[in-house]
């Protein structure tokens, strides 16, 4: 069912998933001696929620920085839209539509909640800065577009009502939701969640996890998300890889990966006799 | 209308188009602390620089001439051309843009992630070998600047005020005009910070670097944008305090007086920077207006900082820093 080349699936609950969005080819990440990633492969379909699991240590979130350019593989190849992408800065990486959120919050801090959601629109910003800094011609409708783009995004989360705070004093779990604004706003084509239910209680988890199936639901957008809880993951996603120590052992729908002989053992141990 | 009043009254206008320039030169402080967290302690030598490189390109000046005389054994110092100011000053900023690049490229590319304290260190290096770079580009004498402006004393001023008050204010045309354009600098620098993509992206930059390169942003051209920024801040500063007493290597110092509009204003506050400049301008010219016949005169060099102590002792983030609580 999961051939690589086929033209794409049908979810459980009836999707239609379509063709190969990314694909990573052989990745191999070393830090020093260490061995990060060893030898991963799988890929990204367009529209689908993509999961990496496994536990601690296991090197989730060095994959999740290879995919979005802070780290850079010594080994294999990172496939995007059907051509091979070359060694790339983060901040190009996320001009080409990859947005991410972050395990422990990248917000600016000193911003508004709203002025934060704008810079996820900056790469949609093309007029000249004459007429932006004078408010003037296609600079004002342009802020206008936008603007509308991020309130929608805003209505979406349910954070009107801080929209004027500054970042730095919000809760937690609001952070979260706002640092996801900020990469949806940015409408990107693949959307990378770092772990985003970490240091959630069971309320804000719930709110989270349905905001990812709404995103994906709404916006058709593709999410490729990090997490170690696995009972979260097995509800959200459509199919998972599950890594440990660096390698991968398991890559299929949820079903699948639960029956999987060398997962149970990676979470749950093995008896040794 | 009692005179002291109106004396009074002057002293203090004379201080606000000093402050004004004051509020100038911090900004360039503010910009690059801002967006980098680097305090620059090469700003002073920056606008000393700037200074140098207009006159010289506005008189025609060979740069290098006596490293070249002393090597090749030539005799040739100019050109023997002078360039219409504006020409002059638009070269001074592509100058100045390449210098942002340069201190980029070779020196805080490969300072990333370090303390502050060592990046403080290396604006201090930058300051020293841009004195001897700039000695060794045009020359260590004391040059004249003339950018056109109107020196002397303003007559509408005194015209109006001795209409008013019967009594003619006196004020200084250049001084005048050196406040109505940093103003107008000093406007255009808010707007570009507050409204346009690049200002958006420069706060972003200064908050948070990574999350600033998770939406898109390139640290590197933001940092050579800042830099660049700072040096045209230089050059305008560097060209109405050398257009008032001549380009020489004291104009470097004038960064010292931005430091107590600093400590007053907030290192991290544009407004801060402009009405930090204002309260010292004003605050020491009054000062010394009223207490010289008390203390003896020359007040003006040390009541600035001691206003600055006092401000450390009772507000230490400043009138508009951000004031940082340490979690524990």
């Amino acid at each position: 069912m999961l051939d690589a080349r086929s033209e794409g699936y049908v979810t459980a609950d009836g999707r239609q998933i379509g063709g190969v969005l990314m694909e990573m080819k052989n990745i191999t990440l070393r830090f020093g001696g260490v061995v990060a990633i060893k030898d991963i492969s799988f890929d990204i379909r367009e529209g689908e929620i993509r999961a990496i699991i496994g536990p601690n240590g296991a090197g989730k979130s060095s994959m999740l920085n290879v995919i979005s350019g802070f780290y850079h593989p010594q080994e294999g190849e990172v496939w995007y839209k059907g051509q091979r992408r070359p060694r790339m800065r983060p901040y190009q990486v996320a001009q080409q539509g990859i947005a991410r959120t972050f395990q422990n919050i990248a917000l600016f801090e000193g911003m508004s909640v709203l002025d934060n959601i704008m810079t996820g629109r900056l790469n949609h910003m093309r007029s000249g800065f004459l007429s932006q800094a004078l408010w003037w011609g296609p600079a004002a409708r342009e802020e206008a577009e936008n603007r509308e783009k991020v309130e929608k995004v805003i209505d979406f989360l349910e954070i009107q009502h801080i929209r004027k705070t500054p970042v730095r004093r919000l809760p937690y779990g609001l952070k979260k939701r706002v640092e996801l604004a900020r990469a949806l706003a940015a409408e990107p084509s693949i959307l990378l969640l770092d772990e985003p239910m970490a240091g959630m209680n069971v309320e804000e988890k719930e709110d989270m996890s349905r905001f990812i199936l709404d995103v994906n639901d709404e916006f058709g957008t593709t999410i490729a998300l990090i997490e170690h809880d696995m009972g979260v993951v097995m509800d959200l996603s459509d199919r998972v890889v599950v890594m440990d120590y660096g390698q991968k052992i398991g890559d299929g729908t949820p079903e699948e990966v639960r029956n999987n002989e060398e997962v149970i053992k990676a979470y749950l141990g093995v008896a040794h006799d | 209308m009692p005179d002291t009043l109106l004396f009074a009254m002057e002293a203090a206008l004379n201080g606000l188009t000093a402050g004004v320039m004051y509020a100038l030169v911090a900004l360039g402080f503010v910009l690059i602390f801002k967006a980098s967290g680097i305090f620059n302690f090469s700003q002073g030598v920056m606008a000393l620089f700037a200074a140098l490189t207009l006159v010289g390109l506005q008189t025609g000046q060979i740069p290098f001439s006596h490293l070249i005389n002393a090597i090749f054994g030539t005799r040739m110092h100019h050109f023997g051309w002078t360039l219409p100011t504006v020409v002059a000053i638009a070269g001074t900023v592509v100058v100045m843009v390449i210098f942002a690049w340069a201190v980029e490229r070779f020196i805080f590319r490969h300072l990333v992630n370090q303390e502050p304290i060592i990046l403080f260190m290396a604006t201090i290096g930058l300051a020293y070998f841009l004195e001897g770079f700039g000695d060794i580009m045009w020359g260590a004498e004391v040059k004249r600047l003339d950018v056109g402006l109107p020196q002397g004393m303003s007559g509408p001023v005194d015209d109006l005020t001795f209409a008013w008050f019967g009594y003619g204010f006196y004020m200084d045309r250049l001084e005048i005009w050196a406040a109505l354009i940093a103003s107008l600098l000093v406007i255009s620098l808010v707007l570009f910070s507050q409204y346009t993509k690049q200002g958006r992206a420069l706060r972003a930059v200064a908050d948070d670097h990574q999350a600033a390169l998770s939406v898109g942003i390139s640290l590197r051209f933001i940092w050579v944008l800042v830099w660049s920024l700072a040096g045209i801040v230089a050059l305008v500063a560097g060209m109405m305090w050398g257009a008032k007493s001549g380009v020489q290597f004291s104009l470097s110092l004038i960064a010292l007086k931005a430091l107590p509009v600093l400590i007053l204003g907030g290192f991290t506050s544009i407004p801060g920077a402009i009405v930090g400049g204002l309260i010292i301008g004003v605050g020491e010219k009054l000062f010394d207006f009223f207490m010289q016949p008390i203390v003896g005169g020359a007040t003006e060099n040390w009541f600035a900082y001691m206003l600055a102590l006092a401000f450390l002792l009772f507000r230490p983030q400043g009138l508009f820093g951000e004031k940082i609580i340490e979690r524990v």
